[in-house]
């Protein structure tokens, strides 16, 4: 196993500087640049801020800068927030991205799996059904619908909860956080809901758990012992794709939520052609996917005795 | 039992959500009076020779004060400067200054203007907003690297005496001087910090409030700076800047508390607002103009009578009141009315005729100009992917189209760099585009007619007549000759038709009726010095 992480690692650090580079050339290769404006600046001007950045070198040499400073962990000023450097704009917005990211998946298995196995246990029942019906809408419903409805009723109408922002004395304050997670995790509590219960159904009808049950082992026991572990395989490897669901998920919750994470960086800093902050978001962004997917599979292993890491 | 084991997981996650959301900063004193501000967006930067944005304004006006400065309506008021004498010519303004300090205690002198107005006259701090002080001798060409930096037209004569010389008589001078692109800087934190000096720990004002604290994409905190000159006069202790781009999301907060003011409501929600919060619906006359741009070096807009007969094909009522709602009114001239030394009055010759008519009339200068079936007018339409522009295109299309069917618009939606990127590169036909001045006076509309004002004359409108009017009126020492001859160089500019005026802005602002001390204006500036809370008010009273 330890073998295989290092494999893992090995693969993954050529495929970062793959995607830095595709993504280095592909912002360069997009029309328009960050200074220009709706109101042009004067050209000498403009010719002194393209120089202060060096972004009048011919292109592979500012690839090859960049990437020098890259590997010293300079991730460079961001070239359209003025008074600020990447690294800044990212440690003040992670954290933030982050909790709402960690919360919402805790959030979303937690209850995906709960709810589905309550659904496969009382297959064809109500319950089963409100379940799936719940799931089905949960999955039909994107966030920027539901951030803004959540956030009238909870916010607006009732009054539990601020409708939007960080608390500026507090920063991150449940009442703030609450809205937004439930939001980002709905669609995949559906999600993993569904698959749980595809998935446990399967499971408590094979061969293995009938024997069990022949055996005489009490219904607990065959399901926790027994069932779970099988049936939560296919989530475990749903838990990637999951995880990048999640990350552009923020992209838009944080704008209905008005949230300062990394999310809102992403897209704007892409339409503003802000290159260093879209190239340190990216490089955070390709990483986590990656940690993760390497995550989901050794915990896969764990619980799946038939794989090997060889 | 499998339940109450998840029900477990759960609970652990909700608890854990709880112990790692605590913590952050301390408490700031109860008893001070706090405004929550939505603005916009987020600063790009809060360096005066940096910023490029209303939204910066609102912030760095807050904390600097120029010569002049803005009284809560908005119009142009003595700020460092107590008196001023201005030289027969009016090429040559003394300023003498009011006894003031940093937020440090160092005295604001006219040597702090010098420093600051060379700095930004320096190619070198790459300040994109400079050409605003072009009125300024010589420092047109010290932007461009012609000149030398020390021979712009500022001296400081003694610690407290300012002498400013222009390249031409500048009526609007004071306007233009409550713009932070001239107001002084401290020039010992400055050489201290060079380009960080604008951070929290470094800044130093000569404003009301200091900059406290700022958090990217979640707010700017502003506190009262107690050594600014006019301090017993301010009421509110503490401002938080959030940057609300999403409006609907920030028109909630204001709707919720969380917001004493936004500076922005979407049209479509006037109704909604009208009837759920009407005293917070705010709205003014702005100056500005959306206008459409045509490429006038593309031999089919080459000709007057063509831009004519697609500027008058345009159903601007439809747009202001059915798109746009809020008050947008429609326009047929580019100087918005309200405009400060201006009489105003300029408008296009087709614009009382109804729109059927004009079809019609539109129609035969086409046919006139030799398009017609067998020669149809095709052109593309290129509009940005923000705001209501995407609304507006296909209303201008379809109104394009009911001239003849053999006029054939084509639309393209680009984004906002693209599209000006192509501006600037002259690569474009018709274009949509608009423009909010800078400051409150003609001229500030009327350069972009001028031939040397390109890029910015996107339409490459040539018409020296139109220069030499412009030129001279800026020459005109009494304001109401000067005021006349810029109407007649706008008349000129209005039938040759190289933009098509489309609307008026309006300002919308979303205000809490609690909040006292707001005036609408027409630049729509509203420093917080101004403002007050009624609750707080009456707190102290009692």
């Amino acid at each position: 196993m330890f073998g295989f992480v290092i494999r893992r690692i090995g693969v993954a650090i050529p495929t970062i500087l793959v995607i830095i580079t595709v993504a280095f050339f592909m912002m360069r290769a997009a029309p328009g640049g960050p200074f220009d404006l709706e109101r042009p600046m004067p050209e000498e001007t403009r010719q002194t801020i393209l120089a202060n950045y060096g972004l009048d070198q011919p292109l592979w040499r500012q690839y090859v800068n960049y990437m020098g400073d890259l590997m010293q962990g300079d991730l460079g000023p961001s070239l359209k927030l003025r008074d600020k450097r990447v690294s800044e704009i990212i440690a003040e917005g992670f954290p933030v991205s982050a909790t709402i990211g960690i919360f919402s998946m805790a959030l979303a298995i937690a209850l995906g799996s709960l709810l589905g196995s309550i659904a496969a246990l009382r297959q064809n029942t109500s319950g089963d059904f409100s379940i799936m019906t719940f799931a089905m809408v949960g999955i039909s419903i994107p966030p920027f619908v539901m951030g803004p409805i959540l956030a009238l009723v909870f916010g607006l109408y009732l009054g539990w909860v601020p409708t939007g922002g960080l608390d500026p004395r507090y920063g991150m304050t449940p009442d703030r956080l609450i809205l937004p997670i439930i939001t980002l995790a709905l669609p995949q509590i559906a999600i993993i809901a569904r698959l749980m219960r595809a998935s446990m159904i399967e499971v408590i009808r094979s061969n293995y758990i009938r024997t069990a049950r022949a055996k005489g082992l009490s219904a607990t026991a065959v399901i926790f012992k027994h069932a779970l572990r099988s049936a939560i395989l296919p989530l475990v490897s749903y838990l990637g794709p999951a995880s990048a669901a999640v990350l552009s998920g923020s992209l838009v919750i944080e704008r209905v939520f008005q949230l300062p994470g990394i999310g809102k960086h992403f897209v704007d800093a892409a339409l503003q052609r802000d290159y260093t902050v879209v190239m340190g978001v990216v490089i955070i962004y390709a990483s986590l996917i990656i940690l993760l997917n390497l995550l989901a599979d050794l915990l896969y292993g764990v619980l799946n005795p038939k794989v090997k890491y060889d | 039992m499998i339940r109450t084991a998840f029900l477990k997981t759960v609970l652990v996650t909700a608890s854990a959500l709880a112990l790692a959301s605590c913590g952050g900063g301390s408490p700031v004193d109860s008893d001070n009076i706090i405004l929550h501000r939505g603005n916009t967006a987020e600063p790009l930067s809060l360096d005066p020779h940096k910023a490029s944005g209303t939204w910066e304004n609102h912030i760095i006006g807050d904390m600097f004060i120029g010569l002049f400065t803005e009284d809560a309506n908005g119009a142009p008021v003595p700020g460092m400067a107590e008196s001023w004498d201005v030289s027969e010519d009016g090429l040559t303004w003394t300023f003498h200054l009011r006894e003031a300090s940093w937020s440090d205690g160092v005295p604001v002198t006219a040597n702090d203007f010098v420093f600051a107005w060379r700095r930004i006259a320096a190619p070198e701090t790459g300040a994109q907003y400079v050409s605003l002080l072009y009125p300024i001798a010589g420092m047109e060409a010290a932007t461009r690297g012609e000149g030398p930096i020390d021979a712009i037209g500022v001296r400081a004569i003694d610690d407290r005496t300012l002498e400013v010389s222009l390249e031409n008589p500048a009526p609007y001078l004071p306007g233009l001087l409550t713009h932070y692109t001239s107001f002084p800087l401290p020039q010992h934190v400055v050489e201290q910090y060079g380009d960080e000096w604008v951070r929290p720990a470094n800044i130093q004002v000569n404003g009301a409030y200091r900059l406290e604290d700022w958090r990217t994409n979640n707010f700017v905190h502003l506190v009262r700076n107690t050594g600014f000159f006019d301090n017993d006069n301010v009421c509110i202790d503490d401002v938080y800047y959030y940057p609300t781009v999403d409006n609907s999301a920030a028109g909630r907060r204001v709707r919720n508390g969380e917001l004493h003011i936004n500076n922005n409501f979407p049209g479509q929600q006037l109704d909604f607002l009208n009837r759920e919060i009407p005293d917070y619906v705010r709205i003014a006359p702005y100056m500005g103009t959306i206008y459409f741009s045509m490429n006038t070096t593309l031999d089919i807009f080459s000709d007057p009578n063509v831009r004519n007969a697609l500027g008058m094909s345009i159903d601007r009522h439809f747009i202001a009141d059915e798109i746009l709602r809020a008050g947008f009114q429609p326009a047929y001239s580019l100087v918005p009315p309200g405009v400060a030394n201006y009489p105003g009055g300029v408008e296009a010759a087709w614009s009382d005729t109804p729109i059927e008519e004009r079809r019609a009339e539109a129609r035969a200068l086409l046919e006139a100009a030799g398009f017609g079936p067998d020669n149809p007018l095709r052109f593309e339409y290129t509009y940005r992917a923000t705001g209501d522009n995407p609304r507006i295109a296909p209303v201008v299309q379809n109104d394009w189209s009911a001239i003849a069917d053999w006029v054939q618009p084509e639309l393209i939606v680009n984004d906002t760099q693209i599209h000006y990127d192509n501006l600037r590169a002259n690569d474009f036909q018709i274009a949509d585009g608009g423009w909010i001045a800078d400051y409150n006076d003609a001229y500030n509309f009327l350069f972009l007619g001028e031939y040397r004002s390109v890029p910015m004359n996107y339409s490459r409108y040539n018409n020296p007549a139109y220069d030499e009017m412009v030129t001279a009126a800026n020459r005109e020492l009494d304001p109401v000759v000067r005021g006349d001859m810029m109407a007649q160089a706008e008349q000129m500019l209005v039938d040759d038709m190289p933009i098509i005026p489309i609307v008026y802005y309006v300002s919308k602002n979303l205000v809490n009726p609690d909040v006292v001390g707001w005036e609408d204006n027409i630049v729509d500036i509203h420093r917080t010095r101004y403002m007050c809370l009624s609750s707080a008010m009456e707190g102290a009273a009692e």
